[in-house]
């Protein structure tokens, strides 16, 4: 758990005017009753709970925020904007943190998520316009090499890279890129990916 | 009757034998799929999670193009029907498009609509008689329900109605709708042991055999990293999970289904011989 100073806090409200100004999402509607913490499955593996993230952005946190685990763990299951009776987007509210976190550059508690979303996109973009699975795996086996070398990881990554092409569901070259090639090349200039 | 389909990458890939399951079973329940050409990629959890405008564009794209076909839109993919479906809220919020009448489905959804589930109860020749399984629907199909239009997301029946159909036993359990973590499958494979475990051990308290899904991130997620997880928590599960086509097409005497069940990781055909619904 993230320890939240009781004293040191100080109150803003820029974080969620930010937020209903860009997402449209009220984070201000927010009872704390908790129910998205209630339901949520992956808060064994979170530091802030979401629940807590909620107060966070409504007091303004935003360092406490965009330094969490949480944001990155969270496997976007929408059980949490689901259940909110106050309709708050709660999954939104993380994916804006994930967001804004990797815009301004800092450093990311959970480095392979982020990495692994990134050559994501990466990889569309380089193939034309589908996922090249297999480039996309290499890819981040290739990262987390140079991280932290682990051979066991490693053979079993091999293993079942292995498994798969041989029942034919890894091609090894990738998808053809698209006629619209350039559409998407222009979608991702846009977005400044 | 004839739809637009939009396959999804992994379906060209990793689900290749979802795809196969599908293309076979699609003819024999009468239903003709127009793969939706030159799709793209709709972004997936990396785009909404990184880029949302990406999140918006990549799967708008697609929109367009099945606008453009005139057609409804069928999708397998749960992850995939969910950022198409967020995507034409979105702009259809934002006054960029306005729906043009088609409207997009996943096709667990399409194919267990009362007439289509009459129709097939009339052409199974081969009940799936004592395979005990639970469904299981993961997140992104149903959640959340207003972005997907579902009317039943915490207890979908789908799944049940259509083993009911197939002749199977539907067996109850509480965690049909609980996250699998599929999108950290990769980055972080330690969560995934404790949320697939967590439902391999429900599966079985609850009397099954095996899974029935409609996502094929849900079914890579459940059925590659079996092995891993039995070494990890000493156990020795054995727990195939099926594609809903699949089972479709064994119900139906596909001549192919064997061939798309031996692509899958966890072996299904000792418990069909089991069972005596192959060979």
């Amino acid at each position: 758990m993230v320890d939240i100073p009781s004293t040191a806090l100080v109150p803003s409200v820029s974080l969620q005017e930010r937020l209903a100004g860009e997402t449209a999402i009220q984070v201000s509607s927010c009872f704390q009753c908790k129910k998205c913490s209630g339901g949520c499955p992956l808060t064994f593996a979170m530091d802030v709970p979401p629940d807590r993230v909620i107060r966070l952005a409504l007091l303004g946190q935003e360092e406490m925020l965009l330094g969490s685990r949480t944001i990155w763990v969270c496997a976007a299951c929408e059980t949490c904007t689901t259940r909110c009776p106050n309709g708050i987007d709660i999954a939104g509210v993380m994916d804006w943190l994930k967001e804004e976190a990797v815009r301004r550059g800092q450093t990311l508690p959970q480095p392979e998520v982020a990495a692994f979303h990134r050559f994501f996109l990466e990889s569309i973009r380089q193939a034309g316009g589908r996922l090249p699975e297999a480039a996309l795996m290499r890819r981040f086996t290739l990262f987390k090499l140079r991280r932290r070398p682990q051979a066991r990881e490693l053979w079993e990554n091999f293993k079942l890279g292995w498994a798969l092409f041989k029942r034919g569901r890894l091609r090894p070259v990738g998808p053809a890129a698209l006629r619209g090639r350039a559409e998407i090349d222009q979608i991702f200039q846009k977005a400044g990916s | 009757m004839k739809v637009s389909y939009y396959p999804g990458c992994s379906l060209e890939g990793t689900a290749a034998d979802y795809a196969a399951s599908i293309a076979g079973v699609a003819p024999l329940v009468g239903l003709e799929l127009a793969e939706l050409e030159d799709w793209n990629c709709c972004g997936a959890s990396a785009a909404h999670s990184i880029n949302h405008q990406l999140a918006l564009e990549l799967p708008a794209r697609n929109l367009a193009l099945a606008e453009k076909a005139g057609r409804d839109l069928v999708v397998p993919c749960a992850l995939c029907f969910n950022r198409l479906k967020a995507a034409e809220k979105a702009l259809a919020g934002s006054g960029e498009r306005q729906p043009r009448g088609i409207k997009t489905w996943d096709l667990l959804d399409f194919l267990t609509q009362e007439a289509w589930l009459a129709a097939l109860s009339k052409k199974v020749v081969r009940p799936l008689a004592g395979l005990k399984a639970v469904g299981y629907y993961g997140c992104l199909a149903a959640r959340p329900p207003k972005v997907t239009d579902k009317e039943n997301w915490e207890n979908p029946q789908n799944l049940e109605r259509l083993l009911a159909v197939l002749g199977a036993e539907a067996m109850d359990w509480s965690y049909k709708t609980d996250c699998c973590g599929a999108g950290l499958a990769v980055a972080r494979p330690d969560i995934i042991d404790t949320l697939v475990g967590r439902l391999y051990e429900r599966a079985l308290a609850a009397g099954a055999e095996a899974f029935v899904v409609s996502c094929q991130m849900c079914q890579a997620n459940l059925d590659m990293t079996q092995t891993r997880i039995s070494q990890k928590f000493g156990k020795d599960y054995y727990l195939p999970v099926f594609y809903f086509t699949e089972l479709i097409g064994l119900a139906l005497k596909h001549p192919e289904a064997e061939t798309w069940l031996a692509r899958h990781l966890v072996d299904p055909l000792p418990l069909l011989r089991e069972k005596g619904l192959i060979g």
